[in-house]
């Protein structure tokens, strides 16, 4: 068990041990091969997300998709966004301070 | 019962540490001197660097000098900053502790006042050393939360357990503090349905709605690069990690730093400052936030970490909670628990939970917490700005 569902409503899924490129992980009886390393404490799409749709945690909203991910996808920086307050990565601060 | 030291102005203790504090950075190099050379963990060093006046951090030093877990006070002053050092030293009179006041433009420089220093911290030692020895139940305890290097973990493990810890605390009385309202952008709107009044409701998401426009302006959150490498990816996600650290019991009021809660139960500390940003960013580090939950009178503070904190503090302990089983492993010599068992199936929430609840109470009552062995003490006062605390925050405060 690698993979933890927090909330019902959820449509992420939560990284409990890192998972490597080739390791098959089973979601919504669905089996997905992980295409490049996740580490623990990150997040699977659980299902087919859109842009723009809103991602849940614990049951509630934590932001929303900037692109569409498959399900088994790593939803991060990448494809998800804040509502309230952008996030910044090292990258983004060292461009900001440029 | 928690043995303790009783101070004159009702309060108790669960350590007796005598503070040198240094009122500018001018002084700096001279206290912490003094402190080297005394070479004993309860001979602490704390100070405020600037030399400008801030009602601020003279308020947060008032609240230290008569911290129950201080024993004794020698403050070191240059001697044209603006600090007032007698209104501090006359705070920690009138609670009872032994205090001397060291200027190094009076004493005769860097040398001179090394050595009276250590001569000042060894009677004051001996004095605090005296202090009348007594005993404290939990429902006197004064606990704070912080949590820091949050990454993906950190609110499934740590944040809940300190939760079903505080919940447990509060039922037998004792007094919680949890903050940092920029970590809890998002949540404010279910935070405000635990509060024991409507005006308080309103309080509640006002001090958010604070946060967030005050972290706004800033341009960043209150968000590391290495929360996102754990695995966080917004604001609002790492605010409902750590919002479960307050577990589920009513939200009795909000405090500012330096106020000591009014009553038992649990308040949320507003560390974001009030107006418009003057002094820069309201947290530069999680030191400042611990010493703003030691001068709201924690006894000892409660720190969840996912990517591995090393912190503790001067004057109270820290306990150092560990969400990530991977940290846990890698920095094991720096953990009081490890909640990330959790994630390997070899513990439940409430296991960790009765776990924190323990481990408090053996700290409380003498044995060091992790960070406290390893010599940890930090602190750090910077410049901020508040307003006074209106009434609908404080619902339980007694009427004057």
């Amino acid at each position: 068990m690698k993979l933890v569902l927090l909330h019902p409503d959820d449509n992420i899924l939560i990284v409990t041990a890192a998972l490597a490129p080739g390791d098959t992980v089973e979601i919504e009886g669905q089996n997905v091969t992980i295409g490049k390393a996740v580490d623990i404490g990150h997040k699977l799409a659980r299902r087919p997300l859109q842009a723009g749709d809103k991602v849940y945690r614990y049951g509630a909203p934590i932001g929303s998709m900037t692109q569409a991910a498959q399900t088994g996808e790593h939803v991060h920086l990448h494809n998800m966004k804040s509502d309230y307050i952008p996030t910044h990565s090292r990258d983004t601060v060292e461009q900001r301070n440029a | 019962m928690i043995p303790a030291w009783q101070r004159k102005d009702g309060r108790k203790g669960i350590r007796n540490v005598v503070a040198v504090c240094y009122l500018v950075e001018c002084a700096h190099h001279v206290a912490r001197r003094i402190v080297d050379k005394a070479d004993r963990t309860d001979v602490q060093l704390i100070g405020f660097p600037g030399c400008y006046p801030n009602s601020y951090a003279d308020k947060m030093m008032k609240a230290i000098a008569a911290h129950p877990n201080l024993g004794g006070l020698v403050i070191v002053s240059l001697g044209c900053e603006s600090f007032n050092r007698e209104g501090l030293a006359r705070v920690a009179e009138a609670s009872g502790r032994p205090v001397e006041t060291l200027v190094i433009q009076e004493v005769g420089g860097t040398a001179a006042t090394i050595e009276a220093g250590l001569a000042a911290v060894s009677r004051v030692r001996a004095e605090a050393d005296k202090a009348e020895r007594t005993t404290m139940a939990v429902d006197e305890l004064v606990i704070g939360t912080i949590c820091g290097g949050s990454d993906g973990t950190s609110g499934i493990t740590a944040n809940p357990a300190v939760g079903r810890a505080f919940d447990r605390f509060v039922d037998e009385g004792a007094t919680c503090i949890f903050e940092e309202t920029g970590e809890l952008v998002g949540c404010e709107a279910i935070m405000a349905d635990r509060a024991v009044t409507p005006e308080l409701g309103r309080e509640l998401m006002a001090s958010v709605q604070k946060a967030e426009r005050y972290y706004t302006i800033m341009g960043f959150g209150s968000f590391a690069p290495g929360n996102a490498e754990g695995g966080l990816t917004t604001q609002e996600e790492k605010s409902m990690g750590a919002y479960s650290k307050s577990g589920s019991s009513p939200i009795s009021g909000i405090v500012r730093p330096a106020e000591i809660p009014p009553s038992n139960g649990l308040y949320l500390l507003d560390v974001v400052p009030d107006g418009e940003p003057r002094f820069g960013f309201p947290n530069i580090s999680d030191n400042a936030e611990i010493v703003e939950l030691i001068a709201c009178g924690s006894h000892v503070v409660l720190f969840t970490t996912g990517r591995g904190s090393v912190v503790g503090s001067a004057i109270s302990p820290v306990i150092k909670i560990c969400a990530n089983p991977d940290t846990a492993r890698r920095l094991a010599a720096d953990m009081d628990v490890n909640a990330g068992r959790i994630l390997d199936g070899e513990a439940t929430l409430d296991a960790v939970g009765t776990e924190i609840y323990e481990r408090t109470l053996a700290v409380a009552g003498g044995e060091p917490s992790v960070s406290e062995a390893l010599g940890h003490q930090e602190f750090i006062l910077t410049y901020k700005s508040f307003e006074p605390t209106g009434p609908a925050c404080l619902p339980r405060a007694r009427a004057a």
